[in-house]
């Protein structure tokens, strides 16, 4: 069964095509990576995908279930996770405390206006298990504004992995990220990878081909190819529309 | 109710809104441009009318006192500006809401000590205090009718000035995207500067028309901020077209709304119910009509693109 | 135990021994001004709840304590006069009123909330001038107070003092127990990041929303205790001044902070004291030490205060 199926999804902006007719469908364990130019329309289709934009027509369902009308919180609590493709963390919060608080979410209701929740068990092991996972167990008090970026990036990661998703939608995670960094990063998604689907959308070639298992190319809004990475690699219209514009 | 008294509420409101028009353009500016949030701006409505108040009783002359505030509270506005605004740009909202609230209080309390808190009022010069003969039933005030013809001057010369002059370009882009004004290289700190003397003049000139028609007292320029306020918002931050429009809607409703809402509940309400909401009511509708705006329209009827 | 919470029980500690204290050294008609700063004090407590933990700068909050005390006191016009009730009325009414203006003005932020929330506010204003009834434009004095079951305790001195009192460490207690619960840290982090708080599961608004009719309706309840003290209610209590006023107290004292509402209510009462002691006119010195405050703290007078304080500020 596909955990993420995307069908006929179809979005203008103005008289431009920037989704046309995508359908992606993303089994158990599957990681399905993105490519495109600039311009293409991934963010576009991550919008639609985590809500913030809504489709001119088409349909989106996670595990089964429609969310093509559900708002972003909605989604979220429906199982989705996302990360930004530019860091988005809590700022002013500690490492342990932004993940809590994703964590919470997923928790019963955020509705209680007593109970100091710094102290709430569950939700703190549920944040030092995310901890673990991203491996920032020695930051975990320090304040999120204080972090390097490369740190954040890993906190991004960390923070919708403890809101336990049953999908992951990585937005560019290697953005910005040096050699080595993006090679850890990339050692902790081959980990995560075997226990849960993600779509990726990402411009480093070297990560999408240790990472996917299919890749899609979007070329103005329309998906062009989509196979294996190495189907992918062979083929004449992939490489004249993407890996033509010198991305390798 | 007779079109003639229909006609003098419409002229009426015409002219509240050009008199709104005045202030809300610096302001919608000021905030457009610098991200400022300018409570003080009403009390530079209150310093135009003082002014006025005080030139008159020195010269005698209404015209050349009228040119002396003018430039008093454009010397004035540079003056705050350089002084405290031009600290405050980059601060949070919260900050410029604090230090403005601040020169309210000491502006309003210095008019209070200086003219006393008494209502004052200033004599129209002979030329300006008649009335004019507009069909057989109808005369109107010269005055009311020159302060419409001035505000449509402004109007055009500013609609101009935004529109097709270099500084005018600036004053757009930096409305839309300041950043690129300031990488462009332009003086972003004399463009500002600019900007706020110009508002400052006109919510000042603005108190110079107001001041023989409205009372002068301490505190005047508060409620006349709330509503400029009001007009930014329906006509959206920072366009000075959408803050034209919204100044002559707000003027007008506004102006009508009081006259007529005691009459229009009447017919639906026993007499006595409605004289007593009708006044609240009308005092309301321009709010109601900017809380409408923001649910249906949230950036303004016409918005200068990009301002947050 | 942390140092801020010291504080705040040494303040509640001084409150506690002031109307015993004061009578000693020949200042009991000091009680007055204590209580007239408490009261200052919840309404900026609860306007702390919005701008300090939400983020949510309201320029029309103290039309909130004007629709509470308007309550009670058309109320006890009616003949209501037991001031449980009357708080149950005041309660009702703020917060029906703040759900009906909040789920509006949140749909906007930033500065079209402040603005939005300013104009909410000259509508209640122009709403109470119109009650003809009830005074209209002059406002209304009271010839009876609320009761508490046919007891006058709470209508003067010290049992006025204490309710005042009680009054204000609940809200206080209950605010800075709500900041470290799961709902405050929801609204916080809505601070911090809308979007990013959105994306963790979380409808913002809804969160929003329930802060600002939980302010609104602390912020009757000082008005219900307003219009006990002064036994007059008018307009006034509703005019945008008031609001801006509420602003500068929790600026002042310290945003998000446990005691900085107290701080900054007792020190704004005390200054007008003290400067009107001096001049009639201590407005002269006001607005421009205002202005000095906000220049001359280097990023902001907030952000000093609140830096300063940050060890102490809720985990």
């Amino acid at each position: 069964m596909s955990t993420l199926e995307i069908l006929h999804l179809n979005k203008k902006f103005g008289a431009i095509n920037v989704s046309n007719d995508i359908c992606i469908s993303i089994a158990d364990n599957e990681c399905h990576a993105v490519i495109g130019p600039n311009g293409a329309g991934k963010t576009t289709l991550i919008h639609q995908i985590s809500g913030m934009l809504k489709p001119d027509s088409g349909a989106i369902k996670l595990s089964g279930q429609d969310i093509t009308n559900m708002g972003v919180p909605q989604r979220v609590q429906a199982g989705l996770g996302r990360t930004f493709q530019i860091t988005s963390v809590l700022p002013s919060f500690s490492v342990l405390e932004n993940l809590a608080i994703a964590a919470q979410s997923k928790s019963g209701s955020s509705m209680r206006f007593f109970a100091n929740a710094a102290r709430e068990s569950t939700l703190n092991s549920a944040a030092s298990n995310a901890l673990e996972r991203v491996g920032l167990e020695d930051r975990a008090d320090v304040i999120a504004a204080e972090l390097s970026h490369g740190e954040r990036r890993l906190l991004e990661l960390g923070i919708a992995l403890a809101g336990k998703p049953q999908f992951l939608l990585l937005d560019e995670p290697m953005a910005g990220l040096g050699r080595v960094e993006s090679a850890a990063l990339v050692s902790l998604l081959l980990e995560l990878r075997r226990s849960m689907p993600m779509l990726l959308v990402e411009h480093d070639m070297n990560a999408i081909f240790k990472l996917a298992d299919v890749v899609s190319v979007l070329v103005d809004g329309k998906i062009v190819v989509s196979g294996s990475p190495e189907a992918v690699r062979a083929d004449p219209a992939a490489r004249a529309a993407y890996l033509g514009e010198g991305s390798q | 109710m007779s079109t003639t008294l229909l006609l003098i509420l419409c002229l009426n409101g015409l002219q509240y809104g050009m008199l709104l028009f005045l202030i809300s353009a610096g302001l919608t500016l000021v905030f457009g441009v610098m991200g400022f949030i300018n409570l003080a701006h009403g009390v530079q409505y209150m310093v135009g009318a003082y002014l006025l108040f005080a030139f008159t009783g020195l010269t005698g002359n209404f015209m050349l006192s009228v040119l002396l505030s003018l430039l008093c509270a454009l010397a004035f506005g540079l003056l705050l500006e350089f002084f405290v605004f031009r600290h405050l740009y980059t601060r949070s909202h919260l900050d410029q809401v604090l230090a403005t609230f601040g020169i309210i209080i000491f502006l309003n309390e210095l008019a209070k000590v200086v003219f006393g808190p008494t209502t004052l009022s200033i004599a129209l010069p002979e030329f300006l205090a008649g009335s004019i003969q507009l069909t057989e039933q109808l005369k109107y005030p010269i005055y009311r009718l020159v302060t419409i013809g001035v505000g449509l001057l402004v109007a055009i010369g500013l609609f101009i000035t935004v529109s097709y002059t270099r500084i005018g370009m600036l004053i757009r882009a930096g409305a839309t995207t300041p950043e690129m004004v300031s990488a462009l290289g332009v003086n972003i700190q004399r463009l500002f500067m600019i900007v706020f003397g110009v508002g400052a003049m006109l919510a000042g000139f603005a108190g110079v028309i107001a001041a023989p028609i409205y009372a002068v007292e301490p505190g005047m320029g508060d409620n006349m901020l709330i509503v400029a306020f009001v007009v930014i918002i329906i006509g959206g931050i920072g366009s000075v077209g959408g803050a034209f429009i919204a100044a002559l809607l707000v003027g007008l409703i506004d102006t009508l709304g009081r006259s007529l809402a005691t009459e229009i509940l009447s017919f639906v309400f026993n007499p006595s119910f409605a004289n007593q909401i009708g006044p609240a009511l009308a005092s309301m509708l321009i709010y109601v009509l900017m809380a409408a705006i923001l649910i249906f329209r949230p950036r303004g009827l016409l918005p200068a693109k990009g301002v947050a | 135990m942390d140092r801020s919470l010291i504080l705040g029980l040494l303040i509640f500690l001084t409150l506690l021994a002031m109307p015993f204290a004061l009578p000693l050294i020949g200042q009991g008609y000091l009680t007055g001004l204590i209580i007239k700063a408490m009261l200052l004090a919840i309404a900026a407590i609860s306007l702390d709840l919005l701008i300090g933990h939400g983020g949510l700068v309201s320029l029309g909050h103290a039309a909130f304590v004007a629709l509470g005390a308007y309550a009670a006191a058309i109320a006890l016009q009616s003949g209501i006069e037991n001031i449980l009730v009357l708080l149950l009325i005041t309660l009702a009414l703020t917060g029906f009123v703040a759900l009906i203006t909040g789920s509006l003005a949140l749909r906007t932020t930033g500065v079209y909330f402040l603005m939005i929330t300013l104009a909410f506010g000259q509508m209640a204003y122009f709403t109470l001038t119109s009650l003809a009834a009830y005074g209209g434009d002059d406002g209304l004095t009271l010839w009876s107070l609320a009761t508490l079951f046919g007891s006058n305790v709470v209508q003067k001195g010290n049992g006025l003092y204490f309710i005042v009192l009680g009054t204000l460490l609940a809200s206080w207690w209950f605010v800075n127990r709500m900041s470290q619960s799961r709902f405050g840290r929801v609204l916080r982090a809505a601070r911090d990041n809308p979007e990013r708080t959105e994306v963790m599961g979380y409808s913002v608004t809804r969160y929003r929303l329930v802060a600002y009719v939980i302010a609104a309706m602390i912020a009757g309840v000082s008005g219900l205790l307003v219009m006990q003290h002064a036994e007059f209610v008018s307009p006034a209590l509703a005019a945008w001044q008031r609001s801006g006023d509420l602003i500068v107290v929790v600026v002042l004292g310290g945003l998000a902070t446990r005691n900085g509402a107290i701080l900054g209510a007792f020190f704004l009462v005390i200054v007008e004291e003290l400067l009107g002691s001096f001049i009639h006119e201590w407005r002269l010195i006001y607005g421009p030490l205002l202005v000095f405050m906000v220049l001359f703290a280097k990023g902001g007078l907030s952000d000093l205060l609140t830096s300063k304080r940050r060890g102490n500020q809720v985990a």
